[in-house]
């Protein structure tokens, strides 16, 4: 069924997120807390350690799965509430298109910046 | 300190209860009745009283009065309860605030219309579906099932249709479209029922967009369901069957079968005559 | 003519509109949360989208959301965040069956699902709250 085949890969995708964004908050968040308990010393937001996990292959490529996997889960849920909402079949139809339309265009183009960021050489 | 009104000797409470004529339309109100207590009445007898002597025109719905024909189900002191199975004393309130369910159209005072719950409820066809007609209409032997594969789904069998689930339901309250934990569970307990067959006709309503992923485990079907029926773990174990069969961890059991006759049957021989009647009929 | 009285809770029944247990207002608070992260990451997408014209670029960016506003709304963006992933947690292996125990012949006083899974969710609440104060300690005390 196509409803089950979608709702398991928005399961998936949050397990997967988990993962994802678990890392990428730690970076960006749980840093200070580990540099004041002396397990490191970073400043994430500094803009050169910004450009430096971007030109690695590493964040790059887990950049762009987690862009995949948050569009899908969060547009999925998006078009999950608005169900919910006794709206006309046919708007409901049209919300469904217009998610899976965004969001291959929101990936396409944060594929194309990770990429871009990747290849760009001297910053 | 007591919690309800003394009157001369007989304590009473007060009643506030939702009207709605349909004939002048509006917007519902809410009504005080002051009504004489006894040992043990229920919500319901209440009503009863107050219909009885002062105001004939208050309608709701109501049959059995011990829980088991499930037709009324009302909003009571704030949540979705039976009036005939909860006794007054038991709200611990000094007023007993009545509306109709929630998420159901009034039809009048107190009686909510059901259409909604029963349409949902038709379309996960909840049924025993054969293969074979001829046997299922006109059957030589019952169907082969253990009792273990009987607690499969006899909880959920206890199901009455009040509906309280349904309006207690955050999802149903938004949702028009929403099969509702009712009928979910009803087509959960006939795929479970190992003597079905139809497991793509309840499948249908079950896994469709407005099926059993719009739950999102709010709980509150499970909380005010007055059998046990537990609609939350059956929405949650349709999902996990489906899930499991998608990782082609489990595959469709086929239909039980009509159990075998049993050869050297004699019970014929066994049961004793009946005794020669003692008293003779007059014809 | 016969009138019927609609009488749906709509987004109000979400929030409230009885005597619930927390489970009911967790539902909630997972759909908020989750709507606001995705708000927050299709901005973001865009924002982080400034690299592409290089450093500067990126640093006029950061400036700009370099104020006590932004700063609060990120917090309650990464606060969000917590809560839905650890709920959330709670949640898929819910919606997989597997805390909500096994049907049989109900018995007076009835438990259920929720019932039995609830500790469960007092967990995800504690840890999400443990969670909470480290995110607080980074935004308020450590950050330069
Ligand atoms: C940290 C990892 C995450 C986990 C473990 C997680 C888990 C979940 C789960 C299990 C659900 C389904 C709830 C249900 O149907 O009952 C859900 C819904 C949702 N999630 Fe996430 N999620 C995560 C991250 C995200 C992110 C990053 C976004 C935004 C892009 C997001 C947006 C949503 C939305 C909008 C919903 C729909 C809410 C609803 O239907 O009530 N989630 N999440
Ligand atoms: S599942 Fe429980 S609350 Fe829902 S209709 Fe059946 S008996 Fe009533
Ligand atoms: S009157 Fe039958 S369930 Fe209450």
């Amino acid at each position: 069924m196509r409803e089950s085949r979608l709702w398991f890969w928005h399961i998936l995708s949050a397990v997967a997120i988990l993962f994802l964004l678990g890392l990428h908050m730690g970076i960006m968040h749980m840093g200070t807390v580990l540099e004041a308990l002396g397990l490191g010393s970073t400043h994430p937001t500094a803009t050169a350690e910004v450009f430096a996990r971007s030109q690695h292959l590493f964040f790059m490529i887990t950049y762009i799965a987690l862009l995949g996997t948050a569009l899908f889960h969060g547009l999925y849920g998006f078009r999950s509430i608005l169900c919910e909402l006794s709206l006309s079949q046919s708007l409901q139809k049209a919300i469904g298109r217009l998610c899976t339309v965004a969001g291959f265009a929101l990936f396409l183009y944060g594929t194309y910046v990770a990429v871009r960021v990747f290849q760009m050489k001297g910053v | 300190m007591s919690t309800s009104k003394e009157s001369g000797k007989m304590k009473s409470i007060v009643f506030e209860v939702l009207r709605y004529d349909p004939e002048k339309g509006g917007v519902p109100h809410l009504q005080e009745f002051t009504v004489p207590l006894h040992k043990g009445m229920t919500v319901l007898d209440g009503l009863h009283w107050i219909k009885e002597h002062e105001d004939p025109t208050l309608a709701w719905r109501s049959s059995c009065r011990m829980g088991i024909c499930g037709s009324c189900g009302m909003f009571i002191n704030g949540l979705p309860r039976l009036a005939c199975t909860n006794q007054i004393t038991q709200l611990h309130s000094d007023r007993v605030v009545i509306k109709p369910l929630p998420n159901y159209d009034i039809i009048r005072d107190l009686v909510p219309d059901f259409d909604r719950l029963f349409d949902r409820h038709r379309s996960v066809k909840p049924y025993l579906i054969r293969r074979d007609r001829i046997e299922q209409n006109s059957p030589t032997r019952e169907y082969f099932q253990s009792a273990e594969e009987l607690q499969n789904y006899i909880q959920f069998a206890y199901c009455i249709k009040c509906g309280l689930c349904l309006s207690a339901c955050p999802t149903a309250a938004t949702s028009d479209d929403y099969v509702g934990p009712q009928a979910l569970t009803q087509g959960w307990r006939y795929l479970a029922d190992t003597r079905d067959e139809g497991i793509e006709e309840h499948s249908e309503a079950l896994y469709s967009k407005h099926g059993v992923y719009r739950c999102h485990f709010a709980g509150a079907c499970s909380q005010v369901c007055p059998k046990g029926v537990d609609p939350a773990m059956a929405i949650q174990l349709a999902k996990q069957a489906a899930f499991l069969k998608s990782l082609g961890k489990c595959q469709d059991r086929p239909g039980a079968p009509v159990t075998p006759p049993i050869e050297n049957w004699v019970s014929e021989k066994q049961v004793p005559k009946a005794p020669a009647p003692t008293v003779v009929r007059e014809s | 003519m016969q009138h019927r009285y609609r009488n749906n809770l709509g987004l109000w029944g979400w929030l409230g509109g009885g005597r619930y247990g927390f489970d009911r207002y967790a539902y909630a608070l997972h759909r908020l949360t989750g709507l606001g992260i995705l708000a927050y990451f299709l901005m973001h997408i865009f924002v982080t989208g400034t690299r592409l014209n290089g450093p500067e670029a990126w640093e006029s960016a950061m400036n700009f959301f370099d104020n006590p506003l932004f700063r609060v709304g990120e917090f309650l963006v990464y606060l969000a965040f917590l809560y839905h992933a650890v709920n959330g947690i709670r949640l898929v292996l819910v919606e997989l069956g597997l805390l909500v125990g096994k049907p049989g012949l109900p018995s007076y006083p009835y438990s259920n699902s929720v019932i039995r899974h609830r500790p469960v969710l007092v967990g995800a609440m504690v840890i999400t709250a443990v969670l909470v104060l480290f995110a607080g300690a980074d935004f308020f005390f450590l950050t330069k």
